[in-house]
């Protein structure tokens, strides 16, 4: 008989006070009794609309019924089946528009919490599996894949498993992308990215770290080294500003830079030796994870206020619900319906201010939002020592600028067909390099895609 | 990890350290910069290529030790190891169709303006370097640049050594002498570039430099590096570090480098106590 409360299992989390003054992660993640008793939720549909709901097609009911039977390494088996990185996914995904978004346990009441459950299996895996994990039988061909963010490191997972030999290209001196440099240790701890780098590893995949290619190495030379099909998976690196005035004062940083420093450089951490600005007042510009992310370190860096401004209202925010939820915990201020115009410095040219005008909502704009308009003479100065952008990302122009053959459109995107075949043949693409900045899972699902198609490819040159 | 393969002190606070690096070495070019970590727990900083090997598969760097970073770095002994080592990167110094440069080298700075003096040597393009440092224990790579340039000009604040004076003044007396120069290329401290260009600007002379701002991943992705040239914003790492010096906001670039002297000196005094505890 299936479990009829109308609401999830509460995910078990640290208090938001203790929280907001350390970097350990949040979500606990169920208990084993917890996950049981939430997978008993699931009514097993037969047309399955969650799986439809999940970029890369994870078997959901079924996967959720090992977890009911309390079978968590089968279950394990079936997410692993279509997903390389479920401890990763399980944190990270917006499942509430995916997935859970589709669950017809929603309808009346709160969706399955498949998020959870895929945490909770992952963790159960990685804590209790004692099974090695095997090189598998090598066929000889060589493949290259540029980037160890979400979709390199997918891409260069499932070609190891086909036989490939497969290396990794890193610009930054640690694999992970967004992963390692983006995404906080609170939302996502560092040792399971290491895990999953560790998992590669072992299956045989070489990473190699701080090679740029476009700079060390090109696309071509590549070649010449006898790779015989390539993966970017460069991501969306290169971060917006705003253009307006007083974005250059010292104590205005892009996003990149700010979680760069936080996440991948530690800066938080006495033993660091990287420096971070310690804002008092600290507004965080935008509406997404990466902005959540952003106002939640900025609050454990110890300041006292930290505002998130938001041109349009929290409805319209794409950043996942229970980001924008821990953030108000937190005592994240929201100032929703508001948009930086000017920020201010003071005689030495750092920040003490950002001016900013209220906004309203009009008619749907191109994207289907309501286009936020500005409110006539509703000027005000927001008392801030640091701003930090958090207005998106465009794919790195280096690789591009330094292959030929490769085109982009007019956002810089790599044009790939349904497979990541890129208008060279042999070169493929995926992730943010392909969509602009999106979402792991996505990443994850494109890199996925293209090791398939990469292997096709090669098994048929070679026929 | 990447050896280090030779170390030189060239005075009391800079340092040359030839570093074992194939895959940068193969395509470093001068004005390229390269972004190491010394250990673990490192920050990541650009340094300037000031020499290449690719045959013996070296790099070569040569830092002023300004904070805990360089302390530490300067530390290393031959045959230790640097924990991380990327580049080239940036682009390189634009050379095409030289016939008559002077290059201005002002400190540390000469260790970057150097390789561009010579390669524009190698060119056959016409050389005069004008080096300045504080005094004559400062004097760095004196003899290289007298290798490669047509004519040298030593400049000291305080005469110890070579002319007492600025680099902008011998660059005058050149300009107004007649030398035509297609370019100046000018590389040391923001102060002396911003008052290179204002001269160059005077008299209409074309003025490269070379930016080295604050950065982090040297790939276009924090932004740190941002500077304003000719009204728009620049990252230094993809669009430079080389820029038009009439367009470039030094005033800004000044105080932009000037973001984190507090955590600077406080970092650099306790890693000076670290190591004044280990000599005990």
């Amino acid at each position: 008989m299936a479990n009829m409360s109308l609401k999830k299992n509460e995910m078990p989390a640290q208090d938001p006070v203790v929280r907001s003054g350390n970097f350990m992660e949040v979500a606990l993640g169920y208990s084993k009794e917890a996950a049981v008793d939430e997978a008993k939720r699931c009514l097993n549909c037969k047309n399955k609309p969650c799986v439809g709901g999940c970029p890369v097609g994870i078997d959901i009911p079924e996967f959720i019924a090992k977890v009911a039977e309390e079978d968590f390494e089968g279950a394990y088996e079936i997410i692993a089946r279509s997903s390389s990185l479920p401890a990763v996914c399980g944190r990270v995904c917006p499942q509430e528009r995916q997935c859970e978004g589709k669950c017809v346990r929603g309808i009346k009441g709160e969706p399955v919490a498949i998020g959870r459950l895929e945490r909770f299996v992952a963790d159960w895996h990685n804590e209790h599996s004692t099974a090695e994990v095997r090189k598998p039988e090598q066929n000889g061909h060589k493949m290259a894949v540029i980037g160890a963010g979400p979709s390199g490191l997918t891409c260069a997972g499932d070609l190891a498993r086909m036989g490939y030999d497969v290396t990794v290209y890193e610009a930054l001196h640690l694999a992970g992308g967004v992963l390692v440099y983006g995404i906080p240790e609170f939302r996502l701890p560092k040792a399971i990215v290491q895990k999953e780098v560790d998992g590669l590893k072992a299956m045989g995949v070489k990473i190699n770290t701080n090679i740029v290619v476009g700079r060390t190495i090109s696309v071509d030379e590549l070649f010449e080294m006898g790779y015989e099909a390539i993966f970017i998976g460069s991501g969306a690196g290169l971060p917006r500003f705003m253009g307006i005035n007083g974005e250059n004062f010292k104590g205005v940083y892009s996003a990149n830079e700010f979680l760069t420093r936080v996440n991948l450089m530690k800066a938080y951490r006495d033993d660091s030796d990287t420096p971070i600005e310690h804002g008092r007042n600290v507004a965080v510009v935008g509406g997404g994870n990466v902005a959540m992310d952003a106002a939640r370190c900025a609050k454990r860096l110890g300041a006292e206020n930290v505002y998130i401004v938001y041109r349009r209202s929290e409805a319209e925010m794409p950043a996942r619900l229970e980001e924008v939820e821990h953030a108000k915990e937190e005592g994240i201020i929201f100032k929703t319906l508001n948009n930086p115009v000017e920020i201010l410095g003071d005689e030495h040219k750092f920040v003490n201010g950002m001016k900013c005008i209220e906004m309203e909502l009009g008619e749907p704009d191109a994207s289907g939002r309501r286009a936020p308009v500005e409110k006539a003479d509703s000027e005000f100065v927001l008392d801030v020592d640091c701003v930090v952008m958090a207005i998106g990302t465009s794919p790195n122009p280096l690789i591009r600028n330094t292959t030929a053959g490769l085109e982009t459109n007019r956002r810089g995107c790599f044009i790939c067909d349904e497979n990541g075949l890129t208008s060279r043949e042999g070169v493929y693409a995926g992730g943010d390099a392909v969509t602009g900045a999106a979402t792991v899972i996505l990443a994850m699902g494109a890199g996925k895609t293209a090791a398939h198609a990469m292997d096709e490819y090669v098994k048929n040159k070679n026929k | 990890m990447y050896k280090i393969i030779r170390k030189k002190q060239l005075n009391p606070t800079v340092t040359l350290m030839d570093i074992e690096a194939p895959m940068v070495a193969k395509k470093a070019e001068p004005g390229q910069f390269i972004i190491l970590r010394v250990d673990e727990n490192g920050e990541r900083i650009p340094l300037t290529i000031a020499d290449f090997d690719r045959e013996k598969g070296t790099v070569t760097i040569i830092f002023q030790i300004v904070g805990s970073t360089t302390e530490k770095l300067n530390h290393k002994n031959e045959g230790e190891s640097l924990q991380d080592f990327v580049g080239p990167l940036g682009t390189a110094t634009k050379t095409d169709g030289l016939k008559k440069v002077a290059v201005i080298g002002g400190g540390v700075g000469c260790a970057i303006a150097y390789p561009v003096a010579k390669k524009l040597h190698d060119l056959g393009c016409e050389v005069h370097s004008v080096v300045g440092f504080r005094n004559s224990g400062l004097v760095i790579l004196e003899d290289e640049f007298k290798g490669v340039s047509d004519k040298l000009f030593v400049m000291t604040d305080d005469g110890s050594s070579g002319r007492k004076g600025l680099v902008t003044e011998a660059l005058k007396e050149l300009i107004e002498s007649g030398e035509k120069y297609d370019e100046v290329i000018a590389i040391g401290p923001l102060i002396m570039m911003k008052f290179v260009c204002a001269l160059t600007k005077e008299y209409g002379v074309k003025t490269t430099v070379s930016m080295n701002p604050i950065m982090i991943d040297g790939t276009g992705m924090c932004g740190g590096c941002r500077l304003t040239v000719g009204g728009e914003t620049k990252f230094a790492c993809v669009d430079g570090p080389d820029f038009d010096g009439h367009l470039v906001d030094f005033d800004e670039a000044m105080e932009r480098g000037s973001m984190y002297r507090e955590f600077e000196r406080h970092k650099h005094e306790e890693t000076c106590c670290l190591f004044s505890k280990e000599v005990k």
